[in-house]
């Protein structure tokens, strides 16, 4: 099925998986949101994520996949070749998971791609529920949404540095902080 | 020690009302989940600004709100979460999925066995693994245990907070029955790590069938003991009714699922719309109430335990049938080889070695995958480069959505209320922060 030309920003689209992915234009996300939900019929947006793909595909990092017509386990020569993941346009991917509420729960994932930097479009005037959602993509990710109303940290306290789930982000060693201390 | 997140009261810089801001929505303009206080009010000296948690027992956990009082009315309401913020994330993305389903099943520490289902169910996507039929059907009524059990837990605590006492000692009663169950097929009353990437951990114990016959014969008449308790109670009705009221618009808008969607009115379930396991083979009903109130979401909730019970006896109906058959797929590079191989087998062995140390690798791709949790819509976002830990694990909590709609039920609610309110969104504080 295509018709995903339509939605604002389209950049492309892949369908299979467990629904259809959309990218689109990061500048146009809300414009897309907004199509997703008053054309579409996606009235739901269930979720929000953002992944660091820092070092996607690089030394340490396993690249094993299967063979095109599945993962033949059973069979050792049929592993698949020791081949890097494909590649990723840029560092940070965001993912909006949009669900309609209509017979055969259709699904949509609406992606866009930025860099360290880049902001995104926050969409809490279409969907009120991703106010939560991008705060929790920003406290932990890092990720700006440009217009959000009180874009604030919300599940590690407000004077935290940094943001856990990045992949630079150093794991253990973080300074313990006694409570007479300045 | 840390400090605690502090109220900031959101940055008073625009208003960006959601668009199209419809007719009777209430869901605060500025910022949907802080209520404001309003202007005609905003100078009083009335207004008395209290802080409700994180410790108080009605918050199920440890959630703070932050609560503008005039009088005994709640005209402001910020919650601020993050006390129970544990990086479950983080940590699974240095673990094997072998390990890694540990972790998810305590991020939601009531309905456990909910979210280890949809955790095992991406990696199973991703891998392209066929789970045998008897353990798709174990898995099917431990869920639905798991949703009484949930659904027991959010009486007897709801029901206390407004003064039935009794009732929680009642839920325990029949929560301990449960969890007797658990024990017995898993061997952990919580927590059980029974579902492997594959099917079961073991094969269903005997004498665990007959138990639970016992305890489907029990459940309803329990039901009823709590609707005699609870339904015809005066107090309870006038602290539940026409309080906390959610429009099925202002639900969808905030992204409501599960019971709190559907005692808005709205006939949704998962189970139903996007059938996993084996749900399309079983009959249940799907209890929907249009109140939108206090009252709503607790009387959905008792409907589903009935509804649950039914699919628990339909499972042992079909479990009965099945023995002797495989619990979990044999497929070698996935699955731990049966114990008793490791003695004469070497490359059983290998095999038992190489998973445990090194983990077995999954197909490279991203999926979400979501299930009809006791609390709503749960989802589970993997992405996985090919090797064996994932790269990026996401839980799509209902709780943490839940708690969302706080502000716009709190709509003329007197501070009484907001105990009430707060207990029937059936939040579990754990699956907010993660």
């Amino acid at each position: 099925m295509s018709g995903w030309e339509d939605v604002p920003g389209f950049v492309s689209a892949r369908e299979g998986g467990d629904m259809p992915t959309v990218m689109v234009e990061t500048a146009q996300l809300r414009e897309a949101c907004r199509h997703a939900r008053d054309e579409l019929g996606f009235e739901v947006c269930v979720d929000v994520v953002a992944t660091d793909y820092l070092d996607w595909g690089g030394k340490g990092v396993a690249g094993y996949i299967g063979t095109a017509s599945g993962r033949d386990i059973m069979h050792p020569s049929t592993h698949g070749l020791q081949t890097l993941p494909a590649a990723k346009p840029k560092r940070f991917s965001v993912s909006y998971h949009l669900l309609a509420l209509r017979q055969g729960a259709p699904r949509l994932r609406l992606q866009c791609w930025i860099d360290e930097g880049e902001h995104v479009p926050s969409v809490v005037s279409v969907w009120p529920t991703c106010d939560w959602h991008e705060r929790e993509q920003n406290d932990l990710m890092g990720v700006v949404f440009d217009d959000h109303p009180n874009l604030t940290r919300i599940l590690m306290p407000n004077d935290w540095e940094g943001h856990p789930l990045r992949k630079d982000y150093p794991i253990g060693g973080e300074p313990v902080r006694f409570s007479d201390a300045e | 020690m840390t400090i605690a997140p502090s109220h900031t009261g959101g940055r008073r810089r625009w208003p960006i009302p959601f668009e199209p801001p419809y007719e009777g929505t209430r869901i605060p303009q500025r910022v949907p989940t802080i209520l404001d206080v309003r202007p005609d009010l905003e100078d009083s000296e009335d207004v008395f600004q209290i802080n409700f948690g994180p410790n108080h027992p009605s918050t199920h956990g440890v959630l703070r709100l932050i609560v503008d009082l005039y009088g005994e009315e709640v005209v402001g309401l910020s919650a601020v979460i993050g006390y129970l913020h544990t990086g479950f994330e983080k940590t699974m993305e240095t673990k094997t999925y072998w390990k890694c389903v540990t972790y998810p099943e305590r991020i939601d520490y009531v309905g456990y066995q909910n979210n280890e289902l949809v955790f095992s169910l991406a990696v199973e996507r991703l891998l392209g693994l066929e789970v045998p039929e008897k353990a798709t059907w174990m898995r099917m009524l431990l869920c639905e245990l798991n949703r009484i059990h949930s659904h027991l837990v959010f009486l007897g605590t709801s029901a206390l907070e407004l003064g039935a006492i009794s009732m929680f000692w009642y839920c325990f009663r029949e929560r301990e029955q449960i969890l007797d169950l658990f024990e017995l097929a898993t061997g952990q009353r919580m927590h059980t790590r029974y579902f492997q990437i594959g099917g079961l951990a073991e094969d269903i114990p005997p004498g665990f069938y007959p138990e639970c016959r016992t305890f489907v014969e029990w459940m309803p008449k329990a039901l009823d003991d709590y609707l005699a308790l609870l339904d015809r109670n005066q107090i309870w009705l006038e602290r539940t009714r026409g309080i906390g009221v959610l429009s099925p618009r202002d639900a969808i808008a905030l992204g409501q699922t599960g019971p709190n969607l559907r005692a808005s009115g709205v006939d949704w379930d998962l189970r139903r719309e996007q059938p996993y396991l084996a749900y399309d083979q079983v009959d249940f009903r799907v209890p929907v109430y249009p109140g939108g109130d206090v009252y709503a979401r607790y009387r959905v909730r008792m409907d589903e335990m009935a509804e649950s019970t039914r699919i628990v006896r339909q499972c042992l109906d079909r479990l009965e049938r099945m023995d002797g058959w495989p619990w979990i797929v044999d497929d070698r590079k996935v699955v731990l080889p049966p114990r008793g191989e490791l003695h004469t087998s070497m490359e059983s062995l290998i095999h038992h070695f190489k998973i445990v140390t090194e983990g077995f690798r999954v197909t490279e791709g991203e999926i979400y995958v979501a299930i009809e949790s006791p609390r709503g819509e749960s989802g589970c976002y993997l992405v996985s480069d090919g090797g064996p830990k994932p790269w990026r694990v996401h839980f799509r909590s209902p709780s943490f959505v839940a708690l969302e709609a706080t502000a716009t039920c709190m709509h003329e609610a007197l501070v009484a209320d907001l105990v009430a309110i707060v207990g029937s969104l059936d939040a579990v504080m754990g699956d907010t922060d993660r």
